[in-house]
């Protein structure tokens, strides 16, 4: 058997199940993996060990007297660090809420702990989840565990470092605009964006709030659909959450369903991304034939307006949702006093901001506001939202002829850190395959499906919404026909647990 | 209009006001110069037509979603103040308010 | 010497009315609503504004603001929609308060006030809609605000209506008529002791000067807790803003927009209120977190039939079945509970025209007396009908019926059994009226030969000497009988 870190969730939780390993003994192994890689990757911002030990020892004594267990008992997992968690600190990744205790569990974590998971600490993630890179995380950026010089992308690339390193058997994060698909691609694991109300959203720090779903981070699909089983289905807290049962889909058919068609637009992802990246998407699209897809041309030309029209509406969302952070009620206070006659609760309130957020939310914060002022309303604000329905439709009539849709799930291979920091546009770049599946609200699986020098190339397939069971299937059946998700960083995998 | 006309550090520090945001010293300059080309890629929606199309602010085609008028437990007044910077009596403490008063 | 023509001035008045419903908990939480609990005691990760908590429309608030849409003859949108307000305020946790902007529940009704000539005012509402309250600062302490964020969250209806309001009175009219129709809807209890009911009014003036018209600043006058305060921080306005034309052209309109003011209730003054540039960009747009409502069908109209009949609908009834004049319609139809029990005494019997004349001349006062409605005494119908009978039969009289009715508030005992107890059944028998009639004469020689004189006097002494005896009698005598025996014992007159 591989070393207990080395497990996947199913696996972890099946060797549990068995009575193969203790909990324990799973929390202990990933434990000291943690202490190893932490410092060399910083895919954490906070660990909970002691709290893990003791919940994994209260679930052997609960397998020993023979208690029904959930789905997930015997897995290790992280969570993204904007989950609200009543215990540990809830930081988003700013320095605005560094020591921020949440009153509250959010729905995923209390699902997760019913499931019988075990949560060992909050991954790094770019402030308020606004970044690509996790270069915008006031604890530092966490790092690519194929090249600790090179970004795991962001926003939640802390949790895709942890799921590749092997410091967790499985993670989850939110995704806005690709914050759980592009770091799963520049990882090398599989990421799961579910349909917008699949998950609900209650507990998860909002920054679009119209965008984003809390979603898997796992070492293959098969892990993904078990991850995902435990925190989906409908919660009266959330008016967005779908009433729907989740979707069954924890162990997918190995094969692809009879017929399936797969679109490809390869025209405008050509014109889009690196040639390495849309060779990798060519392969994958080889390997759908292989296993008896057709795969079908497709024109999206709105593809290329995406990534600008999400910004919009995400900075938009976010500016009206980071408003509550006002050094008022709770977050951070600043020191400093209002300079004479001048007014002191706007000062305390302007100046606790201007210390809480870093450089880039605050450029979102501007942007948004920008587009909500009367002056921008219009031409940039409704604008965004009427291209978001055109592209949502664009989305729709591609479904209309196809199954699924194969896209890049990055425009590039993963790039040193500090590389593109410095330069907003390029960044906005990064997220023009992701940002579709958002604006519409449709499931996207990314998965890995290559290398360029070294470093991993991911795709993604997005389905109708709540189409995640005939996503996970087609990724299963690529991941039984390919050995890219079997790749581990160097350094990490098949290590002694003790 | 060139790029670097769609947004003046005027502008940025006018809508700092309205975030509430105190801008270091060149900060201004420095956003508007990073947001211009953002908003340029904003201002390239405009090739296309949206004049038939309505915005789409909402995804879930979900409607009617209510909760009965039943009370729940509230956290009480201990855990709501727990992270208050600075709490006194049972109440949030903010240094004195000017101005017009709140209430809707 | 000529005086200038003095100028005219005419009132030009919109009301923003916030009235807080009566329902069990807040508009997007299950935080009991509940006045005087200890400070941020009905709080939770919702109305605190927790990064991840998210909002859930309350069903109760929803059905209440359709309700009063419908009443206040709004046309009701067949989808409503919520949206964020961005305004800082401590008390506002979230800094964005969400409210309804473009698709309120309701649009473009009307509300009609009867006035005292028996004519009827139409006031336009523009439009109804729900949105959070904020919590409330307490600026008591000399270097910090305090913050209580109970309120917050609490479900509010703002009804704004047209600037069809012509004169303070008018003001304070329309917003005694919307609490009288919330509670007959029993949406909202609107105690304005409790901050239930919060009026803004928009107050400017047309100047007429040298046959040209102009228009002065709309100034918006916040929190207003009682009528009387809107009706005087309207009528201080009117004079304030009328002088400042007159002092000074160019304040209009057009030179200086809209202020905004607040309402010093010692100094019976408004007083300018500082107001940021931007306090006016709102960045409205629509909230992602909630779902837009569709009314189902059906459902408005079995919200329809929950409606009671509405004050002014019952004053028109009361006036065309039971010929009730309009002002003593008002009193009697004041509450639901009032109107209802006078309609059942009427029922059991009573006269309406001398019951009504009961309700305003003494079930009112005794009802004020006791701090309640004339419903809040929790007299029987029965009872209040039997004593109207009394009168009407001649039984006793206006003076008897007066004591009887404070008897009964205090006693609870039947109308005709106090008459008995207290004596005061009608004096009709004339031996016994007779020694009476004879002392009021004796007592007052002046207006006994003023009646005697004749001319224009006489019949003025007559109704004297008529009191007197009544006021010996103790409000008992027949005033018909007394009069008569009175015109026996003085005499012919001459003349």
């Amino acid at each position: 058997m591989s070393a207990i870190g080395d497990l996947s969730a199913c696996e972890a939780a099946a060797a549990f199940a068995r009575g193969d390993i203790t909990a324990r003994a799973a929390v202990d192994a990933i434990a000291a993996r943690i202490e190893r890689f932490q410092s060399r990757l910083n895919a954490y911002a906070a660990t909970a060990v002691e709290d893990a030990r003791e919940r994994a020892e209260d679930l052997d004594r609960r397998r020993r007297r023979g208690e029904a267990l959930g789905r997930l008992a015997g897995a290790v997992l992280a969570i993204n660090d904007n989950f609200a968690t009543a215990r540990g600190v809830t930081a988003c990744g700013s320095r605005m809420l560094a020591g921020y205790h949440a009153p509250y569990d959010a729905a995923a974590v209390a699902r997760i702990v019913a499931a019988g998971g075990i949560i060992i600490g909050k991954t790094v993630m770019d402030e308020f989840a606004a970044g690509g890179t996790t270069e915008t995380s006031a604890v530092g950026p966490a790092r690519n565990p194929w090249d600790p010089s090179h970004t795991p992308g962001g926003a939640a690339g802390g949790g895709a470092c942890a799921v590749a390193a092997r410091l967790c058997h499985g993670g989850y994060g939110s995704d806005t605009d690709g914050s759980i698909r592009l770091p799963a691609a520049f990882c090398g694991i599989t990421g799961l964006k579910p349909t917008y109300g699949r998950v609900s959203r209650y507990g998860l720090a909002a920054c679009g709030s119209s965008l984003e779903q809390i979603g898997p981070f796992a070492r293959d699909a098969r892990d993904a659909a078990l991850l995902l089983s435990a925190i989906a289905g409908h919660d009266p807290r959330d008016a967005t959450s779908a009433p729907l049962p989740p979707p069954d889909c924890l162990v997918p058919p190995a094969n692809l369903p009879r017929g399936l068609r797969i679109g490809f637009p390869r025209a405008g992802c050509e014109r889009s991304c690196e040639p390495a990246v849309l060779a990798s998407a060519d392969d994958a699209c080889a390997a759908f034939r292989a296993l008896g897809a057709r795969i079908a041309p497709l024109a999206m030309p709105l593809l290329e307006h995406a990534a600008a029209c999400l910004r919009v509406i995400a900075a938009a969302e976010a500016a009206s949702n980071l408003a509550r952070l006002d050094g008022a009620h709770f977050g951070h206070r600043t020191a400093e006093k209002a300079p004479p006659g001048g007014d002191e609760t706007e000062f305390l309130c302007a100046a606790s901001r201007r210390e809480g957020f870093g450089a880039e939310i605050k450029r979102r914060i501007l942007l948004g506001t920008l587009v909500l002022s009367s002056g921008r309303y219009e031409s940039c604000y409704a604008k965004a939202l009427r291209v978001r329905r055109l592209i949502k439709e664009e989305l729709e009539r591609a479904f209309e002829s196809c199954d699924l849709v194969l896209l890049p799930a990055a425009p590039a291979a993963p790039f040193k850190l500090g590389e593109k920091i410095a330069d907003p546009a390029a960044l906005l770049r990064l997220h023009v395959f992701t940002a579709g599946a958002n604006l519409a609200g449709v499931p996207a699986l990314s998965f890995p499906a290559g290398f360029a020098g070294g470093l991993p190339l991911g795709v993604q397939l997005l389905a109708p919404p709540f189409g995640e069971g005939l996503l996970l299937q087609a990724g299963h059946a690529f991941q039984q026909a390919t050995d890219w998700h079997l790749r581990a960083p160097p350094g990490v995998a098949g290590e002694e647990d003790a | 209009m060139s790029v670097a006309e769609l947004l003046t550090p005027a502008q940025v520090e006018a809508a700092a006001r309205l975030a509430r945001l105190l801008l270091n010293e060149g900060e201004a300059a420095a956003f508007a110069a990073q947001l211009a080309p953002i908003l340029a890629r904003v201002q390239a929606l405009d090739e296309l037509d949206t004049s038939n199309v309505a915005p789409l602010a909402r995804l879930s085609p979900l409607a009617n979603v209510l909760r009965p008028d039943e009370a729940r437990p509230s956290l009480g007044a201990d855990l709501a103040l727990r992270e208050a910077p600075d709490a006194a009596g049972g109440f949030f403490r903010v240094p004195r308010v000017l101005g017009e008063g709140g209430g809707a | 010497m000529t005086l200038p023509p003095a100028p005219k001035a005419r009132l030009i008045v919109g009301l923003e009315i916030h009235v807080q419903l009566r329902t069990a908990t807040k508009l997007f939480c299950g935080c009991a609503v509940r006045f005087g609990a200890p400070p941020n005691s009905l709080t939770c990760p919702v109305c605190l504004g927790h990064p991840g908590a998210l909002p859930v429309l309350n069903r109760e608030a929803l059905r209440c603001a359709a309700k009063t849409a419908m009443a206040l003859g709004c046309r009701i949108l067949p989808r409503t929609s919520w949206d964020r307000k961005s305004y800082w305020y401590p008390d506002l946790p979230k800094n964005y308060q969400i409210s309804q902007n473009e698709f309120p529940v309701g649009l473009e009704g009307a509300v009609e006030l009867p006035r005292a000539d028996g004519s009827v005012k139409t006031v336009r509402i523009r439009r109804v809609h729900l949105e959070e309250d904020a919590g409330k600062s307490l600026h008591d302490a000399p270097d910090a605000t305090l913050v209580d964020l109970n309120r917050a969250g609490t479900a509010l209806l703002e009804i704004v209506t047209a600037p069809d309001i012509a004169s303070p009175e008018e003001a304070g009219d329309l917003a005694r008529e919307i609490r009288r129709i919330v509670r007959y809807l029993g949406v909202a209890d609107a105690d304005m002791q409790k901050g239930h009911m919060r009026l803004e009014p928009n107050v400017n003036c047309a100047v007429e000067l040298d046959g040209a018209e102009a228009r002065t600043p709309i100034v918006e006058i916040k929190n207003l807790n009682s009528f009387r305060a809107l009706e005087a921080a309207v009528a201080f306005e009117f004079e304030r803003q009328t002088a400042a034309y007159l002092a000074d052209p160019a304040y209009t309109l057009e030179r200086r927009g809209k202020e905004s003011r607040g309402w010093d209730e010692a100094a019976l003054a408004t007083f300018v209120q500082r107001r940021k540039e931007e306090a006016h960009e709102y960045r409205c747009f629509p909230d992602p977190d909630l779902a837009p409502y569709e009314w189902i069908a059906g459902e408005l109209d079995e919200l329809a039939r929950e409606t009671p009949e509405l004050p002014q609908a019952r004053r028109r009834r009361l006036a065309r079945e039971l010929g009730i004049g309009q002002g003593d319609a008002l009193l009697i139809a004041e509450d639901r509970a009032t109107g209802d029990l006078f309609e059942a005494a009427v029922a059991a019997g009573a006269c309406p025209q001398t019951l009504a004349k009961h309700f305003i001349n003494l079930w009112t006062r005794l009802a004020k007396d006791a701090g309640t409605t004339i419903a809040g005494l929790k007299l029987d119908a029965g009872a209040l009908a039997e004593l109207a009978r009394l009168q009407t039969d001649g039984a006793v009289s206006a003076t008897a019926a007066r004591l009887i009715a404070e008897a009964m508030a205090r006693t609870r005992a039947a109308p005709r059994a106090l008459a008995q107890r207290l004596g005061l059944t009608r004096l009709s028998d004339r031996t016994a009226l007779l020694p009476l009639v004879k002392e009021a004469i004796a007592a007052n020689p002046k207006a006994a030969a003023q009646y005697r004189a004749g001319g224009g006097k006489a019949a003025k002494s007559l109704g004297f000497l008529q009191g007197r005896v009544m006021r010996l009698s103790g409000g008992r005598a027949d005033p018909a009988v007394a009069a008569a025996l009175l015109r026996e014992e003085l005499g012919p007159q001459l003349g």
